[in-house]
């Protein structure tokens, strides 16, 4: 298993705040982790760093084989470069249809005369069919997305992220808001996209990481306070103090 | 092509619509029909629909892009210039030919050249022509000018302020500056543009003053009116598809567009540029009908109607957009030009020309409040069809947002 993403020792402070301190985190490719932590724990900051919302004070942040820094780039070529990112608050446009979003996520090139001049390809409404299917959203392609129920955003969510084809898959919080089946199949869904990519996932909820069954890093006060399987690290003293004891 | 028009089916509508007024219009003229209307009125309605297809521009930066851009009447302003270099040198040039092909000795062209100065710039105390001037002998160069010069301006002004990533209601702002600039640059003598004179006689066609401006009217007219729909589909296609998908989603939530791999900023750039150029043929096709331009047409309240009226005529679809030009337009032209009656009330006389801004602002008001689609939105009754959803928050919660507490099964 290659090294997709490294971090280390990266920190960064909002107004005297230090919401990541000294962080370092590599996943390879393949790879599934979950991330656990308590609230302000820096999981929401950490995903910024990634994605090139934030910029960290110090550290550094290498991504693929040739170990690029994407503290350099800006937040689109990031994503361009591999990096998706499915929002803790389901982040639609809610003002288009679902074949429409779906559209916009998909895998082709980003200019914007590439865009101007692009033609539907059949290919192209075959991957969107496909997805929608994946995410039970077939019957729903054509409606406005702002319609949809709370838990319909957050598979469009998913969709959007499986259409940009990333290497490594950011998620946040991907069951809030689902029933158990469709956690389940949330769950399913993630580990099928783990045997190809690197996938993080941001959860709460303890069960849900069980069923992911894969390695887990706590986060607490932006920095890693244990790491490796789920037994593991709920047996871990600090844990139980900072998180599971509460 | 059949599936654009099938897909967009006001594209059509509009472009249906225009014929049709063209038709009436060419019937009615004064040159090519029964004279029922005035050439001073054909030329109002070819000047209205330059203030259409700037305002269809106006409508993809704002009501698609959601950049609320206040500055692109100078793009409009600088279009008109362009063409009146040429159009005020090319005619002056014919003039002085005229006067002095009797002269004992033929004059050199430079002689010709100092005369055209003299002509030209006698009015602001000068006779040299300023180096702004070394196109305007020639139409083809002049006219690549009025692509190039709103082009270019669009351009570099954007590209700073799109990556600084100048947002809201600061690069409204910005624009208006921008506006402001310009328009205080050209009020001086020394910019080379005849100061707070402006450029004026542009309705006189340089070798054609033997065609009565009734003719010239239809004529700008169908070039308006054919510029208008070349504009209008342009503008419908490229809204239409993938990039009128990006560009909503770059107003509804910039940073998502960001994360899913759009470089943003290029996309803003782009539409700026473009809708600025268009603005810039607009106006090179308005200032000829209007005769006159100076800096006051490129002061910031040109602009700042122009959102008026795309806000009057509803935002987010083209046609409500040319419709709120238009009848905002001519309706200002009728009160301001005293073609409404003084309403008596007694106490009070009220004289619309001056209580016209009143009505105006205050119908513009009453539309943000109570009818955000606009004229527009009148259409929507007919068809029930929502080209674009004017929400973009929450329908509301339905069972499917029902949260159980984490973890937990349902019950």
């Amino acid at each position: 298993m290659k090294t997709l993403l490294e971090l280390s020792g990266v920190s960064v402070s909002f107004d005297g705040f230090k919401a990541i301190n000294n962080l370092s985190f590599r996943i390879g490719e393949p790879e599934l982790r979950a991330i656990i932590g308590p609230n302000g724990a820096g999981k929401t900051t950490f995903m910024d760093i990634i994605t090139g919302k934030t910029r960290p004070d110090e550290g550094r942040v290498l991504w693929g084989e040739k170990s690029v820094s994407l503290l350099k780039m800006s937040e689109s070529q990031i994503a361009r470069s591999g990096v998706g990112r499915k929002f803790q608050k389901p982040t639609v446009f809610e003002a288009q249809t679902v074949r429409e979003n779906l559209a916009m996520a998909l895998k082709n090139k980003r200019g914007p005369f590439d865009v101007l001049f692009y033609n539907k390809t059949r290919a192209g409404a075959e991957r969107i069919e496909e997805i929608a299917a994946e995410i039970g959203l077939t019957d729903q392609l054509g409606r406005v997305s702002g319609e949809l129920s709370h838990g319909q955003k957050q598979w469009l969510e998913i969709g959007m992220l499986l259409a940009q084809d990333p290497r490594l898959l950011l998620v946040d919080e991907p069951a809030a808001g689902m029933t158990p089946a469709e956690r389940e199949h949330t769950t399913d869904l993630l580990r099928r996209a783990a045997q190809k990519h690197a996938v993080v996932v941001v959860e709460h909820d303890m069960e849900f990481v069980r069923r992911l069954d894969c390695k887990v890093t706590v986060l607490c006060e932006g920095s890693v306070l244990a790491e490796g399987s789920l037994d593991h690290v709920t047996a871990n003293q600090d844990v139980i103090d900072v998180y599971l004891g509460r | 092509m059949t599936s654009f028009f099938a897909q967009n089916k006001s594209v059509a509508w509009f472009l249906l619509a225009l014929a049709l007024l063209v038709l009436l219009v060419t019937v009615l003229a004064p040159a090519t029909g029964t004279g029922f209307l005035s050439t001073s009125f054909v030329k109002t309605l070819g000047k209205t629909l330059c203030l259409m297809l700037v305002a269809v521009a106006m409508d993809v930066v704002w009501g698609y892009t959601g950049i609320l851009s206040l500055g692109h009447m100078a793009f409009f302003g600088l279009g008109g210039y362009m063409i009146g270099m040429w159009l005020m040198y090319a005619r002056t040039e014919l003039i002085i030919a005229e006067s002095l092909r009797n002269a004992p000795i033929p004059p050199t062209p430079e002689e010709i050249h100092d005369a055209i100065g003299q002509q030209i710039f006698g009015v602001v105390g000068s006779a040299d022509f300023p180096w702004l001037w070394g196109f305007a002998h020639s139409f083809p160069l002049q006219l690549a000018m009025v692509v190039l010069v709103p082009g270019i301006l669009a351009l570099v002004f954007g590209w700073l302020a799109f990556r600084s990533r100048v947002t809201g209601v600061y690069l409204s702002i910005l624009t208006q500056a921008m506006t402001l600039a310009l328009s205080l640059y050209l009020f001086q003598n020394e910019a080379g543009l005849r100061g707070n004179n402006g450029l004026s006689g542009l309705q006189n066609l340089p070798g054609l003053d033997a065609v009565p401006q009734a003719t010239i009217s239809i004529w700008f007219f169908w070039g308006s009116a054919a510029a208008l729909g070349l504009g209008y589909l342009l503008f419908a296609w490229v809204v239409s598809g993938k990039m009128g998908s990006v560009i909503r989603g770059i107003r509804d939530n910039e940073n998502r567009v960001r994360f899913l791999g759009y470089h943003v900023e290029s996309y803003k750039l782009f539409i700026f540029t473009l809708t600025g150029i268009v603005s810039g043929l607009a106006g090179a096709l308005y200032y000829p009908q209007a005769g006159i331009i100076n800096p006051a047409e490129i002061a910031p309240i040109a602009s700042i109607y122009l959102a008026v009226w795309v806000a009057i005529g509803g935002r987010g679809r083209l046609y409500g957009a040319a419709l709120g030009a238009a009848v905002v337009s001519l309706l200002s032209s009728w009160f301001t030009g005293g073609g409404a009656p003084n309403v008596n009330l007694g106490f009070y006389t009220i004289n619309w020309t001056d209580w016209w801004l009143v009505l105006l602002g205050l119908s513009f008001v009453a539309v943000t409040l109570l009818a955000p689609k606009g004229i527009g939105g009148i259409f929507d009754l007919f068809t029930r069809h929502h080209p674009v959803p004017e929400r973009v928050g929450d329908f509301g919660p339905d069972m499917g947002a029902h949260r159980t507490v984490e973890g937990e099964e349902e019950k």
